[in-house]
């Protein structure tokens, strides 16, 4: 999920503060296919994706694009009212209460010595870090990739090579949604969805980006282990109800001391 | 001196703002319960607003945690009086305090390190955050469970402790919001104005002429987190509760900063319009909605949420400005 | 003189504007305006959104007792602190005459302002933070235990349930959600506790963020200490995320005790199947052996079928029963008269466990009790008090690998 706020954030430079209602938008999305197709989260991972995705670059063409060129608060404003939009809808839809899935792994968990891991999170991970390889493997390998990034790297530059933009970044932002899918699907199988959980995640989602580095991917999923980790700790070692403190702590550290995240690039 | 502020206003734009203080004024004696604790609210945001749009506005920097300091001035005033029965008008120098500190302390962080645009915004989230969890767990506050101020009668106005009608706090509310909005004409007209304008237009040409961007960012930053925390201070008085979980909450600084941007970040009246505009808004709405005979949760909010899209996409500098040619305020030697 | 007329005049005026209130309720009408302020959207929506079902049941079944009509008006707080004060000086606007609400304690302090300020009576359905009712207010009146008298009965409903099923645990862990219902509870805890004697001892107490996606780390912690209990105060999603974790980390305490809400809820029931039996929630409930209770649940299984009756909807029920019972003994809908008849409550057949509603003099019901329910084969059945209840505890809760 972070990934895909990398991604969108590293290329079109634009902040999805809707990102986190995006994600839940998934989750109700794979709540209702699960519903009706009985197939597993992980599975229905792709299509939620490609849905996500379609809405990500429609989300682009249409109201994003104009404001690429536009002042940092505007596009903030933008995506606020989006996200308001988003919650509400879903509020009205589905109604308030918490709604989740049960898989056959959802109580599992498995015994390694002393260790007993979730099995849910286990099999959640895995799809987590199959979809950044393939992400990876994306922009290092293909030419839509590698052209993706060259926006990214000198926006004039590539347009004066010929490529796209606009058309780039709207499918970049459906990539960065479609990650928010793949996200949202996978949080399904280990946790239960209401519509004002989105919020929450975005500042997630932000703080893991920005601590591992904006634009790097690598860098994203250090951000999402350290952060986890810290909280773990922190949770530990002090009292838990703090242990959010520890992460914003660590954020603060970062955007001074190293503001392009620990694996990022320094910005041009 | 007063000519010299007044030098290059419209008179129709002079008239216009006599009038609507007048109307202000007397909006009270003429208004229901409801539309008074809604014109309450206006000014709050205006105020609010207003305080945010120095940041902002004259300053450059996105403040997206705002309510830290609403919430460390209301804290401080409402421990203050909790604790030792100071009165407001005096807790409100530890409030001011506070937020000057806290003010610096991110500004110091931000502009010594080079933190900026989008990062500054987080910057200020993560603090506002930091807050909210910390004073979960702040217990001369009372933490979570809520700080509560005894409550008195409404019949008298002690506006010493801050005690009393609705109608005392609006005036109180009105007092603060035309002081901020005469200090900041004030201010765009003086020196220090006119550095705020090159930093904001040029940073590297003002650096070059030799201002100080740094002291004068500075400046913008604890002047806006002083201003907001007398916001927080009458916030306190006049709900009479606080609870870390709802004031340092990211919604709230979310709420706050939609006033100016919508009427028109940078602009003087901005604030007030944009304030103006989404709390009639709002109520607007849920009246139409009422009358429709439609009692869905979340519609209010959809519509609501597409009209603020609405002004977003198509009037990109906010209300006031097409509003302004409107009404024929054009300035004649605006550059 | 032209001057001092019209300064005479605007006096009137605002004289007039602010007495008017009184002067308009004072006439006499068939049905009470009741404003009902809940948090219908906002991230309290799903609490305020089922209270709102008490509503939606009470006017048919007050109707059937023989008591006035009462017209409903629904306000949306929206969760949030400026709209419910809003809100409320609307409906007050609009005429009502009485105000219901507000589940959240900010939301209904900010109400109880409104309302004193006003003079119209506010009944409060559910709040807990002890303040709302020692601020001197004279027209706000709340039909809900306070976090202190929810921790006395508690352990006396505790030590029922240890009694009766023969079984009781050396040792417990408590965990808490740090919120202002969670704080409050466990502030209180170490000091009403001592005044019963307990068979167990707290070994650790674990605090816990409410907006938390994952606690794992704190069930952990909680595990580590090796207790045989597990006392609770959380929200619902909460009571969700620690079973899961309870299973995940294959620990089963030999009693799950929740103080609080979430481990009835029909969400937690629905998600965990059989996973959900066995934890005992010591909450403000209703009797089911009183008459109009049976009534209430009757009328609640129709219009609701697979929504179990619960305190959401039990205390805003007689919050409206508590207006129109007063409404019937004022005779009119003038604010002062109704507050005066709320105050002179007395309702000895109602619907929550206790010997009925009435009122001291701060406004608050100090006679309620609370009842223990128990989760069993996916329905609640109600344990403790022993002359309020409608089954026997069971204890110890079956192991959750062996569900």
């Amino acid at each position: 999920m972070a990934l895909g706020l990398s991604v969108i954030f590293g290329v079109v430079r634009v902040v999805n503060f809707a990102h986190g209602e995006m994600m839940t938008v998934a989750m109700y999305l794979t709540l209702v296919l699960f519903g009706a197709l009985k197939l597993d989260p992980l599975v229905l991972l792709v299509p939620i994706a490609a849905v996500l995705f379609v809405f990500g670059y429609l989300l682009q063409v249409g109201l994003i694009n104009p404001f690429i060129n536009r002042p940092e608060h505007s596009q903030f404003m933008l995506l606020v009212a989006v996200a308001l939009i988003l919650v509400n809808l879903q509020l009205i839809v589905f109604g308030p209460d918490a709604q989740g899935i049960r898989t056959t792994y959802s109580f599992d968990s498995f015994q390694l010595g002393p260790l007993i891991v979730d099995a849910a999170k286990v099999y959640a991970a895995g799809a987590a870090l199959v979809v950044a390889a393939a992400l990876f493997a994306f922009f290092r390998f293909t030419l839509l990739g590698k052209a993706i990034r060259a926006c990214a790297d000198n926006y004039e530059g590539a347009r004066v090579v010929g490529l796209n933009v606009k058309h780039l970044y709207a499918l970049t932002f459906g990539l960065g949604a479609a990650c928010v899918g793949a996200a949202g699907a996978m949080l399904m199988a280990v946790i239960d969805v209401t519509p004002t959980i989105g919020p929450a995640y975005t500042l997630l989602a932000f703080v893991i980006v920005i601590t591992g580095g904006l634009g790097s991917m690598p860098g994203a999923l250090l951000g999402g282990l350290l952060i986890g980790v810290t909280e773990a700790l922190g949770g530990v070692l002090f009292t838990p109800s703090a242990k959010s403190m520890f992460a914003f702590a660590l954020l603060v550290l970062v955007l001074l001391f190293r503001p392009q995240g620990i694996l990022g690039r320094k910005a041009a | 001196m007063i000519t010299r502020l007044l030098e290059g206003v419209p008179r129709r734009g002079l008239a216009m703002l006599a009038t609507l203080l007048v109307l202000l004024l007397l909006f009270p004696l003429f208004a229901s319960g409801y539309l008074l604790a809604i014109g309450f609210l206006i000014l709050y945001f205006a105020y609010v607003g207003q305080a945010w749009n120095i940041m902002m506005g004259f300053a450059g920097q996105l403040s997206l945690g705002h309510s830290l300091y609403v919430g460390l001035g209301a804290y401080a005033a409402a421990a203050l009086y909790v604790h030792f029965g100071l009165s407001p008008w005096v807790g409100l120098a530890a409030s001011i305090t506070v937020c000057a500190l806290a003010g610096t302390v991110i500004g110091f962080l931000a502009f010594r390190f080079g933190v900026a645009g989008v990062y500054f915004a987080i910057l200020t989230i993560a603090f506002a955050e930091f807050a909210r969890i910390g004073f979960d767990h702040f217990t001369w506050v009372r933490g979570s469970s809520g700080l509560f101020l005894p409550v008195a009668n409404y019949t008298e106005n002690d506006l010493w402790n801050l005690r009393g009608s609705p109608r005392m706090f609006y005036y109180l509310m009105l007092g603060l919001t035309v002081g901020a909005f005469v200090l900041c004409h004030v201010l765009l007209r003086s020196r220090m104005g006119y550095y705020w304008l090159a930093i904001r237009e040029s940073p590297e040409a003002a650096q070059a002429l030799g201002v100080n961007i740094f002291r004068y960012k500075m400046y913008a930053v604890v002047l806006s987190a002083a201003m907001t925390s007398l916001a927080g201070v009458v916030f306190a008085f006049y709900y009479n509760n606080l609870f870390p979980e709802q004031i340092f909450h990211i919604s709230r600084s979310i709420e706050l900063i939609l006033g100016p941007i919508i009427g028109g970040i940078g602009t003087l009246i901005g604030p007030l319009v944009g304030a103006l505009l989404l709390t009639g808004l709002a109520e607007g709405m849920g009246e139409l909605l009422l009358a429709l005979g439609v009692d869905v949760p979340g519609v209010k909010q959809v519509f609501y949420g597409i009209c603020l899209l609405a002004v977003v996409m198509f009037l990109p500098d906010g209300v006031w400005p097409p509003l302004a040619r409107a009404l024929g305020l054009e300035r004649k030697d605006k550059d | 003189m032209k001057r001092r007329q019209f300064t005479q005049a605007a006096a009137g005026l605002a004289a007039a504007t602010t007495l008017a209130p009184f002067g308009i309720a004072r006439a006499q009408s068939r049905t009470l305006k009741v404003g009902v302020l809940l948090p219908r959207s906002g991230v309290q929506a799903g609490i305020g959104q089922d209270c709102h079902r008490g509503v939606q049941v009470a006017t048919g079944i007050l109707k059937d007792l023989g008591l006035p009509g009462l017209e409903i008006m629904n306000g949306d707080t929206e969760s949030n602190v400026d709209v419910a004060r809003s809100r409320a000086e609307r409906l007050i606007s609009e005429g009502a005459q009485l105000l219901v609400g507000a589940f959240d304690s900010g939301q209904s302090t900010a109400i109880a302002q409104v309302a004193e300020q006003r003079g119209v009576p506010f009944v409060i359905n559910i709040a807990a933070a002890p303040p709302i009712t020692e601020q001197g207010y004279k027209f706000v009146f709340r039909n809900f235990p306070t976090a202190p008298m929810i921790l006395g009965d508690a352990f006396a409903n505790q030590l029922e349930v240890f009694s009766m099923s023969g079984a009781a645990p050396n040792t417990a862990v408590f965990m808490h959600v740090n919120d202002t219902f969670g704080v409050a509870m466990q502030k209180g805890f170490t000091g009403v506790m001592s005044k019963f004697t307990m068979p167990y001892k707290v070994v650790d107490t674990i605090a816990y963020d409410p907006a938390a996606r994952d606690l794992s780390v704190e069930v952990a912690k909680a595990k580590a200490t090796g207790a045989q209990a597990l006392i609770l105060v959380s929200r619902l999603n909460d009571a969700i995320l620690l079973t899961r974790e309870l299973v995940k980390q294959r620990w089963s305490p030999m009693a799950v005790l929740s103080m609080g809400p979430g481990w009835y809820e029909d969400q937690y029931l629905k998600t965990l199947g059989k996973l959900g039996d066995g934890p005992i929630s010591f909450v403000p409930w209703y009797d089911p052996n009183k008459k109009l209770a049976k009534q209430l649940e009757a009328a609640h299984r129709k219009a609701f079928p697979d929504i179990n009756l619960n305190t959401n909807h039990i205390y805003t029920f007689e919050a409206l029963l508590i207006a129109a019972d007063a409404f019937k003994r004022a005779g009119s809908t003038d604010p002062k008269a109704l507050a005066d008849a709320i105050r002179a409550t007395d309702i000895k057949d109602n619907v929550s466990t206790g010997p009925g509603i009435k009122f001291d003099a701060k406004g608050q019901n100090d006679k309620l009790k609370n009842s223990a329910i128990q989760n069993r084969g996916g329905k609640l059945v109600v344990v403790a008090p022993k002359a309020a209840s409608n089954a026997k505890p069971e204890l110890p809760i079956k192991p959750y690998d062996k569900r």
